[in-house]
């Protein structure tokens, strides 16, 4: 069975690219697919039908075997019939649809693919032995339903149909699975067979039951959620014959079908079952008599059945469950091939509208014939099978009715016989009367319209699969003792009345079903006899109350409710947003506190004296940042936090942490003011400070809650810190002294390799924000040779012309390049005379990060300052020569050798980023240490040096270019040229 | 674990302020608020390391309860240069939100306001089969349908 599912899957798979290749015919190959699995199917007959549970067929899965999820399949008697079925008319349907469908035919693949894909989720639906596979079967359904319902998608009507279907039948389906939930967490297993074995008796199993039965209903159109289906007739007939007369209704009623012999002792069970679904059949009989497309007469016909087997399937004993199961097998059998043969006239004559069509009968016999026969079904005629079916269905009725089996059916059983008996000969009297009503419409000739001229031709490959099913109905009828041994296994559920078992027979002798079964044929006929009086009576009784309305009603409301909702939380401003976030947090945290108890029992005013003044005056810097109105100052403000966080840290017995404080401040401070020289100097000026007051008392709360959530945190520590073992592992295993740096680098390398992540992503982004076109990583620069000769030929030129002012050019390369204004001497001369020594003292400060403070996050932003330091004194050309290469090249060797050191030792069989030691005596320098986790190191080192770069080149370099107001080469040319000529 | 009072007081005017700019219009406003509270985060981490102690920088004959706990040392040093990273992408944003809009303030979302002034309507797309009379009446249904040159049409 599991084989079939895949076989289904891969098939539908293929489909669509086969579609293009051989067209229509792709439907053949479908069919093909669908009846090898009704051949497998039938296969299983002998082990099925041994009525041993120990040799049902069945099969498991393990998909994860850890969580117990298995995938289980079984087969008895309910499974097998239902996969016969659905196997069997799937293949009939999927070959009609090569004749009924052209091959230029849009989305024709598509089609074929999701109505075979439909056929496996059904047939896996019926086969599941898991509450939750079956469920996802059942939502496969839904889905693939909606788009087969939405297959013409350009029709407003189609779309909206389809998406109807699904709402209604996965809102259900939902519900649904919270019923299946609860069952399986009752009984402990989601196993189908053992739920239905073992569940007791309880209220939270009756709540269940009914939340599936919710499910159930929705499927199988039963009022009040019927109204989906006569919808879902904007699809193509063959799906209509299919999903909504063959298969997917019957879910609905299979699964009523498979609960009931464990559930219809639940309280309330057969009395709702049995009032929905006479409710359901008479509304559907009702209104089918109203219709005058054929398709939707059908549609209603066939809500009108489904709520008849309900009735049958929810009643709950032997007779009723045997006649319940030929019922459902005698509708899958008449109501498909109707829907077939309304296809045909549609195909042939280009309408549906029973007032249009006229004399059909007369041009395609053998489409009356199969029609007839089939309706005959329907209305229960005998010899065919339908008669069978019904006649079982009022036997089990009568005798509850009667109390022949109160034992069985207990008290209520008797009451609810009679209102199910008479309901159901109503129901079946509107059943022959739209039978009639049917065939009238379909192929009588009517006065005053003229006969339809096509049909003269129908293919014999069109006629096949309607005559084979017509021909079915007819055959089971005198085979009904050789059905009933196949569906015997399942009345055989239900507890026995002691009697004789009913068996299915095409004669029973004069009972009073016969009787009854005579009652509706004449009464039925009366009616259509009657047919204007009727429709009269239907005019004067109409309500005006109209379900799909309602549906309607409801979609409008919520989508209304939405906007309302929407428009009312989403104001469209992120400073209201990140407010409501932010007393949210407050709230939540206050109350936290407040029902939380572990204020530390003590608390230290300070460490040291002086935190109190540094405190002091970051108190100070952070409340005049908030007030200031230039954005330089506010940026100073700012900045003074940050020294006082060094100050901080270097208390703290933190060095590490307070020379980077320092060097980031910096270089923040820098990246702050390239970016803010280009916007205006006062601070909101389109913007002034809006809710002033609201603002404060957000941000004294959310910075008193964190106060108190740093006191209580650290008030409930009761654990030794976990880097109490640090100092000897970072010295024994990191060979290292820094014991920061050696977790960095070791201990923590993976946090490092994320954060390194982070800032890589970070540098991009910035990249990425300013450059837009390329990344720019062929930065602005000269040629080396270039700039040498064009200063020596201007040196030349000053000693040629005396200029004093030129002569300064040559301390930095680059300075040329730049307006002479914008020059400073002293500038250019510190960082000429500096730059080197600061990248030795950063190359030292990496290396010698290992035992003292320093490292590659410290090392990197040295030798980032002193890129920074070209860049102030010579613009960006300047940048260019002092690192030739671009920031993404350095960016990636970082990133490549971080993570490389982390890959390596996997290469010897070692956990990833596992350092190594050497030891080596070296000429004049000594004994050498070397730990590979400097590597590591040199990674970080790199990408810092990047990140500062590539800061440098897009706030900077990128900045100054847009803004063109640094001096270009050309321009500079131009401007010596014009000397030049000026003094020559 | 017992910390210091001064400390916690300053971390938390450091984030009170931040959230107070962070709330602002102004994007250099935001991105100082941003700052700020990088600050005041990495000084809460800094409380959380306890008293202070000797710089790890491991010596002979000290017991390892006697250095400031290392760990929240490298927890913050990530996070400097993190905030960094990151403030440097926020000035790019600023950057890129004045050359192209002249303004480096965070505006309201368009269609938020639209919708909630009322603009923009949510149409529902509802089957066009209804003509009264019956719970599923036929007739545009049918028209719709039975339209010739598709599948389900005449030939």
């Amino acid at each position: 069975m599991l084989a079939v599912l895949t076989v289904f899957a891969l098939a539908a798979m293929v489909l669509p690219a086969l579609a293009r290749v051989i067209g229509t015919r792709v439907f053949w190959v479908a069919a093909l697919v669908s009846l090898g699995a009704f051949a497998h199917t039938l296969l299983q007959a002998p082990a099925v039908l041994s009525a041993e549970a120990v040799r049902l067929p069945f099969e498991r899965f393990t998909y994860i075997a850890q969580l117990q999820f298995t995938l289980d399949v079984r087969m008895d008697t309910l499974s097998w019939v239902l996969a016969l079925i659905i196997t069997g008319i799937g293949s009939l349907v999927l070959f009609y649809c090569g004749a009924y469908f052209r091959d230029d035919e849009r989305g024709l693949g598509r089609f074929a693919a999701v109505l075979l894909a439909f056929a496996g989720a059904m047939y896996g639906l019926v086969v599941a032995d898991d509450v939750y596979l079956l469920f996802v079967f059942w939502e496969a359904t839904s889905v693939f339903s909606y788009l087969l319902i939405g297959h013409y998608t350009h029709r407003k009507a189609s779309r909206g149909a389809a998406l109807q279907a699904l709402i209604t039948t996965t809102l259900g389906g939902l519900v649904m699975l919270v019923g299946l939930v609860l069952l399986a967490v009752q009984a402990n297993s989601s196993s189908l067979s053992v739920i239905l074995a073992t569940t007791p008796a309880t209220t939270l199993t009756t709540v269940s039951v009914y939340l599936v039965l919710v499910g159930a209903l929705s499927k199988s159109a039963i009022v009040p959620l019927h109204f989906w289906l006569p919808g879902a007739m904007a699809a193509p007939t063959p799906v209509s014959a299919y999903l909504h007369a063959a298969a997917m209704v019957k879910a609905g009623i299979y699964l009523l079908a498979r609960l009931a012999p464990a559930f219809v002792e639940v309280p309330g069970w057969r009395e709702v079952l049995v009032a929905l679904g006479l409710a359901t059949m008479l509304l559907g009989g009702w209104v089918a008599l109203k219709q005058t497309d054929l398709k939707l007469l059908l549609a209603y016909g066939t809500v009108s059945q489904l709520g008849f087997l309900t009735v049958v399937a929810g009643f709950g004993t032997r007779e009723t469950a045997l006649g319940a199961l030929a019922l459902l097998l005698a509708h899958a059998l008449f109501k498909s091939t109707l829907f077939l043969v309304v296809g045909i006239i549609d195909h042939e004559a280009g309408t549906r509208d029973l007032r249009k069509l006229s004399g059909l009968g007369r041009r395609s016999p053998v489409l009356a014939v199969v029609a007839v026969l089939v309706l005959a079904s329907m209305a229960g005629l005998p010899p065919l099978f339908g008669f069978v079916a019904k006649e079982t269905v009022l036997h089990g009725l009568l005798a509850a009715a009667s109390g022949a089996n109160s034992a069985v059916v207990g008290d209520n059983g008797q009451l609810w016989g009679v209102i199910a008996t008479v309901g159901v000969v109503v129901g079946s009297t509107l059943t022959v009367a739209y039978s009639i009503r049917f065939f009238w419409g379909a192929f009588a000739r009517k006065a005053g319209v003229d006969d339809v001229t096509a049909l003269a031709t129908v293919s014999r490959r069109f006629l096949f699969a309607p005559t084979v099913l017509a021909v079915t109905s007819l055959a089971l009828g005198p085979l009904a003792s050789f059905v009933n041994t196949g569906l015997a296994g399942y009345p055989a559920l239900f507890p026995s009345d002691g009697g004789k078992p009913y068996e299915l027979a095409l004669w029973h002798g004069l009972e009073p079903e016969l009787g009854l079964s005579l009652i509706t044929i004449v009464v039925g006929a009366a009616l259509f006899v009657l047919r204007e009086q009727f429709a009269r009576l239907q005019a004067r009784m109409s309500t005006g109350v109209n379900a799909s309305n309602a549906y309607w009603d409801t979609v409008g409301a919520v989508d209304r409710l939405a906007v309302r909702v929407t428009s009312l939380t989403q104001r469209g401003s992120l400073s209201f947003y990140l407010g409501v976030i932010l007393v949210v947090f407050v709230g939540v945290m206050t109350a936290g506190l407040v029902v939380g108890d572990s204020w530390p029992a003590e608390l230290r005013a300070w460490d040291q004296p002086a935190q109190l003044a540094i405190g002091a005056v970051m108190i100070g810097a952070a409340v005049a940042a908030t007030q200031a109105q230039k954005r330089f100052a506010a940026l100073v403000t700012v900045g003074v936090t940050g020294f006082g966080m060094s100050a901080l840290f270097a208390l703290h017995g933190a060095p590490d942490l307070a020379i980077t404080q320092i060097l980031v401040e910096i270089v923040t401070l820098i990246a702050f003011v390239l970016v803010l020289r280009r916007l205006p100097a006062k601070l909101g000026d389109r913007h002034g400070s809006t809710h002033k007051l609201l603002r404060a008392v957000i941000a004294v709360g959310v910075g008193v809650v964190m106060a108190l959530v740093a006191i209580i945190a650290a008030g409930s520590r009761i654990a030794e810190p976990i880097s109490l073992a640090w100092p000897e592992l970072a010295f024994v295993q990191g060979h290292g002294r820094n014991i920061v740096n050696v977790a960095l680098v070791d201990l923590r390398g993976w946090d490092t390799l994320g954060e390194l992540a982070v800032v890589i992503a970070a540098a991009t982004g910035v990249a990425s924000l300013l450059f837009l076109r390329g990344r720019g990583d062929t930065p602005a620069r000269l040629g080396r040779s270039v700039i040498k000769s064009r200063i020596a030929s201007r040196l030349e030129r000053v000693r040629d012309l005396g200029a004093e002012g030129e002569r300064r050019n040559a301390w930095i390369l680059a300075g040329p390049t730049l307006d002479p204004r914008h020059r400073s001497i002293l500038l250019e001369v510190v960082v000429r005379l500096t730059f080197h020594a600061v990248i030795v003292i950063s190359l030292f400060l990496l290396f010698a990060g290992h035992n003292l403070p320093g490292g590659g996050f410290v090392g990197g932003l040295v030798a980032g300052l002193a890129l920074v330091g070209r860049y102030l004194a010579g613009g960006r050309y300047e940048l260019g020569v002092a690192l030739p290469v671009g920031a993404g090249a350095v960016l990636g060797a970082g990133l490549i050798i971080a993570a490389g050191t982390a890959v390596v030792p996997l290469f010897f069989g070692a956990p990833p980023l596992t350092s190594t030691y050497f030891e080596a005596e070296v000429w004049l320098l000594g004994e050498i240490e070397f730990v590979t986790s400097t590597i590591f190191d040199i990674g970080v080192y790199l990408i810092v040096v990047g990140l500062v770069l590539d800061v440098l080149r897009s706030l900077g370099a990128e900045v100054d270019r847009q803004g063109g107001d640094d001096q270009a080469p050309p321009a500079l040319a131009a401007r010596a040229k014009a000397q030049r000529e000026a003094a020559g | 674990m017992t910390v210091s009072l001064v400390l916690v007081i300053v971390m938390a005017a450091l984030i009170a302020s931040g959230v107070y700019l962070l709330l602002e219009r102004s994007l250099t406003r935001v991105v100082l608020g941003f700052l700020l509270i990088g600050n005041g985060v990495n000084l809460l981490i800094l409380i959380m390391a306890g008293r202070p102690g000797i710089a790890p920088i491991v010596a002979d004959g000290v017991a390892p309860d006697e250095y400031t706990d290392p760990l929240p040392q490298a927890l913050i040093l990530t996070a400097i240069v993190i905030t960094f990273a990151v403030s440097a992408f926020l000035l790019a944003l600023i950057y890129r939100s004045w050359r192209l809009a002249n303004a480096d303030d965070v505006s309201d979302d368009v269609d938020d306001v639209a919708l909630r002034k009322g603009a923009i309507s949510m149409p529902v797309e509802e089957p066009t089969f209804d003509d009264g009379g019956t719970d599923f009446p036929v007739e545009p249904e049918e028209k719709v349908i039975a339209t010739p040159s598709t599948g389900e049409g005449s030939q």
